[in-house]
């Protein structure tokens, strides 16, 4: 019983600290504010802003199949968005996260496809980790070009996206196309799908792991060796040379497991959501994936809430697709204004003022 | 040799195509860098070039006010560029990517509410091509440069303009001197702020006008996200060209002769690998062309008297 | 006739005062040093007068009118000119261009480049600095750079010349040349400001001299009436004896020799930087290495921390090849680095005081068990470092950054000399600290002497080599070209070798 009360007490301290923490304030009021500002686009655009997010709140959170597939939309973000934010701690900026999440979702169908006969437990994994050790592999490749070639590697993942994503294409439409009109392989083996934690909902055990990864990861930047050498490359390269660390490598291995946890995203679409790999499956997962590391502030804790939310936008958007006109590439601009208010904490430092100001010219 | 040459000049042609708005995305990239604020937001201020292209020249039918808005339209977006990375010190990845996305989701609202249609807009008028008169009868030559949007025209002066201001006046010294090492140029008594707006907003125009050769150039329509990647293009054309207009013109030229020679080998090869080919190219030449030009040293930070 | 007169003047960063009711007066036709240590507010100070900050209060006059001074704009066109410490240059672009920069010759619409070399070629003949105006900065070296500022200022017809420590880059050849233009310029009735904390200079070129101490104005004397020993006392707020007592004594030639560098060569930009320099450190030894910066000590410090790879030669630690060196295999075997630049590779200003401690040394297992850190004993072990250095924190958990300059140097200091090590590379250990950090520092580095330790001392102080080292080597041109007991030196054979001369000395001496 006292173990249970102490446990409480600690979880509401810690979530007392959250909601008072400096960053968490700035987030929000980003996300007001955002909501505020297309809510005017929309309605200078001829909508009715508040059908609209009546519409996208009820599509998000309206009952348990809609907050299923809310926390479904929102496990490849959930990945994505820790890789992005692993890669920048670790001073690598990874606009590849789409790329590797391709790469990462083709193994996934290929292991899930050709390894027949393997039971669920053995199938899953082998799966998982063929998508990790793909998608670390690519992002390996521009880490390699970075550190080797000094090639600019903003440049380079941007490029390696588009490589990526004709690449996939190429593998379905003359490797391993199903029969039909449309460019996507078989299904994967019974074996290889992950098993539904909400009938008929994109939320998959794939959610689960998503959440557990945040938690390792954090725990990685906060008490390891690994995750204090990574920060310190992202900090002070000069001193983390200085430090001992050996900056290539380490960096190598950054950019592997930012990699390889988008294309674990890659992985949970295939073999929870689609069951097989479709050409153009992903809506930019990937390039969300940046602006939820930049909303959680590149933490893997705030890249968990943020990327829930998103997903709630996502799937609220759909809701709102069809039950309005307006249409659902609208999330995408509020993404855009999110992030563009979290970045710029000058914006509500000057509300500030301007506010007390006021308050004292009132005076 | 004359079906050599001429299908040469067919494929110059169709590479001048191609680099067209690749070019304009690169010579806007070239000036925002050399004032030092980094562009990826280039992609988004095309796009928003291609949309008010098409809206202009709906509204009153003429794609010549299309070019108008649309040079609006990019100036816009690279405003909000300008005022976070300049004014808010915002981080000038981050505030590309959003302006990428602000574009993105913007268009296609805008696209819906105006014509009911979530893929394209109705057909308005395009500027057509022009034929130059004694050029076009040259053979090959005519064949190459002739037949043009006027917005080649324009895009080779803005070239040449780009690259005299850089290198021959007071003022291009100055950028380029902001874009190197801002404290330097601030304790001069140069207004570092003043330069690095005028070239970010400089930068949208030309964007703007890469995005509306798409949209209005040719065709005649805005289709969602048009511009399709050709903004990040231009910017690997950007750091290939040295960050030099004529540098843009050559790496822009060069592209796209290599996806025109993938039109050719579609029949060959597969579809897919043949798409590659510009990206892989793009990427080999970042690695290959060694003693590539630096870019402006201070390209990318926030510049902050207090702090320097 | 005061030319400029500053009263009361305050400037505030957060809490800290940089400078607090400061009054400060040039006259017309003077050169007037700024003296001051580290962070007393001389900068700040001539950074307010040139416009690149603003005061929070106090009124500036100038030519006897009051002004305000918004920007460097404002400050140039009242004819003030400044010469920054770090020069405000644009490399790629040509020595014209940069001196005309902000206030070009036009020829039509263009940049009149041709007029603007014409102009900079009469002004170099005018006061005799010579100059190439249409190399580019990349391609000369410091002292030229230094020059095209001045000449900077000249072109902006420039009344008053503010220099910040305009001697630190320079060989002492250059400074002598560097004064000789100063007196120059006075002759032709230019004001002057040199901002320096060298004694010496001031007795040298200045008419007068103004004192600041901890951001407060403390006086202004004539130089003819003052002495050195006066102004250090002025400066500092208390008499000052460390610097003249020498802690240096015999090395005890039986001791092993701890650290070895054996013909090291590198090459960077191919220019090389390390031309076959050898050394030895022995137990029980400090060896100080003297020279002008950038004659290789940079070099000479990564390459026996492990942070560049040589070319040819190699190092030996306790008489071993260390092959294939690198940080970390370096401090694994006992070598300690204090870095010259604690911003940019001592610490990591955003972790907290607690990380910046064990980095470096957060594998051993004291720290860490397979990966996992032990952040219990971090916790105890910055705590205790805290303590045994003094340093003041608020918390250990803070950023390193909230931390003041002495601070920040006392945690770098701190974890060098925390894990037992046998040799310390000690660079620049007192750069930018106040002098009680500075005194404590010396204690510490003489404790570990005394237990032992291998030290390399690389400083560009004289005063401080002087004081702390038994031996003392000169590098020049990536060389060691003169090697001995400290007491055998004095500063002015110290400031020949540094500068080249007794290199031919001994090179006749060989044959």
């Amino acid at each position: 019983m006292e173990a249970i009360k102490k446990c409480g007490v600690y979880l509401r301290q810690k979530i007392k600290q959250l909601f008072t923490s400096k960053s968490f304030i700035v987030s929000a009021i980003s996300l007001l504010l955002a909501l505020i500002v297309s809510g005017i686009i929309l309605a200078f655009s001829g909508y009715n802003p508040f059908t609209a997010y009546v519409n996208m709140f009820g599509g998000a959170f309206g009952d348990m199949s809609r907050v299923a597939d809310t926390l479904g939309i929102a496990t490849p973000l959930i990945l994505c968005g820790t890789a992005v934010a692993i890669a920048m701690r670790g001073g690598a900026i990874n606009i590849g996260a789409e790329g590797q999440l391709y790469v990462g979702a083709m193994a996934a169908a290929l292991t899930g496809i050709f390894c027949q006969g393997l039971p669920a437990i053995l199938h899953i994994p082998l799966c998982i980790l063929a998508a990790a050790v793909a998608g670390g592999l690519w992002a390996g490749l521009a880490g390699y070009l970075k550190i080797k070639l000094k090639v600019n590697e903003v440049v380079l993942t941007i490029m390696l996206n588009y490589i990526a994503i004709y690449l996939t294409d190429y593998i379905v439409t003359y490797g391993v196309k199903a029969e039909g009109m449309v460019v996507k392989t078989p299904n994967v083996a019974e074996s290889a799908i992950l098993p539904a934690l909400y009938p008929h909902s994109r939320l998959t055990i794939g959610f689960i792991l998503a959440v557990i990864i945040v938690f390792v990861v954090r725990w990685m930047m906060k008490k390891t060796v690994f995750g204090l050498e990574l920060q310190a490359i992202g900090n002070n390269l000069a001193a983390a040379e200085t430090g001992g660390v050996n900056i290539g490598k380490q960096f190598l291995v950054t950019m592997f497991i930012s990699g390889a946890l988008a294309g674990l995203a890659g992985a949970v679409e295939v073999m929870g959501v689609h069951k097989y790999f479709i050409k153009g499956f992903s809506p930019g997962y990937g390039y969300d994936g940046l602006s939820i590391a930049v909303l959680g502030q590149n933490s893997p804790v705030g890249v968990l809430v943020s990327a829930i939310l998103y997903g709630a936008l996502r799937s609220g958007a759909q809701v709102m697709d069809r039950m309005t006109k307006i249409p659902s590439d609208f999330v995408g601009l509020m993404q855009a204004l999110i992030i563009i208010f979290v970045a710029t904490p000058g914006i509500i430092m000057a509300m500030r003022n301007f506010a007390r100001r006021g308050k004292k010219n009132h005076d | 040799m004359t079906e050599f040459l001429a299908g040469l000049g067919t494929l110059l042609s169709g590479a001048i195509r191609i680099a067209i708005p690749i070019c304009f995305g690169a010579l806007a990239c070239t000036i925002c860098e050399r004032g030092g604020i980094v562009n990826i937001g280039v992609e988004g201020m095309m796009l928003a070039g291609s949309f008010g292209g098409v809206l202009g020249s709906y509204l009153t039918g003429s794609a010549w006010v299309g070019l108008l808005f649309a040079i609006l339209a990019g100036v816009l977006f690279a405003a909000i560029h300008a005022v976070l990375t300049i004014k808010y010190k915002t981080g000038h990845i981050i505030s590309g990517l959003g302006i990428n996305l602000l574009a993105s989701g913007l268009t296609t609202v805008l696209l819906v509410s105006l014509w009911d249609n979530r893929g394209k807009s109705d057909a308005v008028a395009s500027l057509g091509t022009i034929n130059i008169p004694v050029l076009k009868d040259i053979p090959v030559l005519g064949d190459i440069l002739s037949g043009h949007s006027p917005l080649f025209y324009i895009l080779i002066v803005i070239g040449v303009v780009m690259w005299i201001v850089l290198y021959k006046t007071v003022f291009g010294l100055r950028v380029r001197v902001v874009g190197e090492n801002p404290q330097t140029a601030d304790s001069v008594g140069i207004n570092v702020t003043a330069i690095q707006y005028i070239c970010v907003l400089a930068c949208g125009a030309i964007a703007g006008l890469g995005g509306a050769y798409l949209s209005i150039g040719d065709i005649g329509l805005f289709s969602r996200d048009m511009v399709a990647g050709r903004g990040y293009i231009a910017m690997a054309v950007t750091i290939f060209g040295g960050w030099n207009p004529i540098g843009a013109f050559g790496g822009s030229l060069l592209f796209g002769v290599a996806q025109s020679i993938q039109f050719r080998l579609q029949e060959v090869a597969p579809v897919q690998i043949i798409q590659m080919l510009p990206y892989i190219l793009t990427i080999l030449v970042l690695i290959l062309v060694k003693n590539r030009p630096k870019g402006p040293a201070a390209a990318g930070k926030s510049f902050d008297r207090e702090a320097g | 006739m005061n030319f400029v007169e500053m009263r009361d003047i305050s400037k505030y960063y957060g809490n800290v005062a940089a400078n607090s009711h400061v009054n400060f007066s040039v006259q017309k036709g003077e050169i007037h040093s700024l003296l001051g240590e580290n962070g007393a507010g001389k900068t700040t100070l001539m950074k307010i007068l040139y416009g690149m900050t603003q005061p929070d209060s106090g009124t500036i006059s100038v030519g006897g009118k009051k002004v305000r001074i918004r920007n460097p704009k404002d400050a140039i066109n009242l004819g003030i000119g400044m010469v920054h410490q770090h020069f405000m240059l644009a490399a790629p672009l040509t020595v014209a261009e940069n001196i005309v920069l902000g206030y070009e010759p036009k020829k039509g619409m263009f940049f009149d480049f041709e007029g603007a070399v014409k102009e900079i070629e009469a002004l170099s003949e005018q006061y005799g600095l010579k100059i190439d105006p249409r190399a580019k900065i990349q391609d000369i070296p410091v002292g030229q750079k230094q020059r095209v500022e001045i000449i900077k200022a000249l072109y902006r017809k420039s009344d008053l010349i503010i220099l910040d420590e305009p001697t630190a880059v320079l060989t002492a050849l250059e400074v002598q040349e560097l004064f000789g233009v100063l007196k120059g310029l006075k002759e032709a009735g230019k004001t002057i400001i040199i901002i320096t904390h060298k004694l010496k200079e001031i007795m040298q070129v200045s008419d007068r001299v103004t004192i600041l101490r901890s951001g407060e104005f403390v006086c202004t004397k004539n130089t003819a009436d003052t002495n050195p020993n006066e102004l250090a006392e002025l400066m500092v707020g208390r008499k000052v004896h460390a610097m003249e007592e020498s802690f240096g004594g015999d090395v005890d030639e039986s001791a092993p020799v701890f650290l070895e560098v054996k013909d090291a060569v590198y090459k960077e930009h191919k220019v090389k930087k390390l031309n076959g320099l050898s050394l030895k450190v022995r137990s029980g030894e400090i060896l100080g290495i003297c020279g002008v910066e950038g004659n290789g000590q940079t070099q000479l410090i990564e390459t026996v921390t492990g942070i560049i790879k040589l070319r040819h030669g190699k190092v030996l630690v306790r008489g071993e090849e260390v092959k294939d060196p690198t940080p970390l295999r370096m401090l694994n075997l006992g070598v300690a680095h204090i870095p010259e630049d604690r911003a940019s590779r001592g610490l990591i200003k955003d972790f907290p005081i607690r990380e910046n401690t064990i980095l470096g040394y957060h594998r051993r297992r004291q720290f860490s068990r397979r990966g996992v850190l032990n952040i219990r004993e971090m916790n105890r072990y910055a705590q205790e470092m805290v303590e045994n250095f003094g340093i003041k924190v608020g918390s250990i958990y803070d950023p390193v950054s909230s931390l003041s300059g002495g601070n920040q140097q006392k945690v770098v200091i701190g974890r060098a000399l925390s894990q037992n090590p046998d040799i310390i590379i000690a660079a620049q250990p007192t750069r930018g600290v106040d002098i009680g950090a500075i005194e404590y520092i010396h204690e510490k580095l003489i404790e570990m002497k005394k237990q032992g330790k291998a030290i390399l001392l690389i400083s560009a102080e004289i005063d401080e080599l002087m004081a702390l080292s038994d031996n003392i080597a000169v590098i020049f041109g990536g060389q060691i070209v003169a090697q001995g007991k400290a007491s055998e030196f004095d500063e002015r054979r110290l400031g020949m070798l540094m500068t080249g001369y007794g290199k031919e000395e001994k090179e006749h001496g060989s044959h």
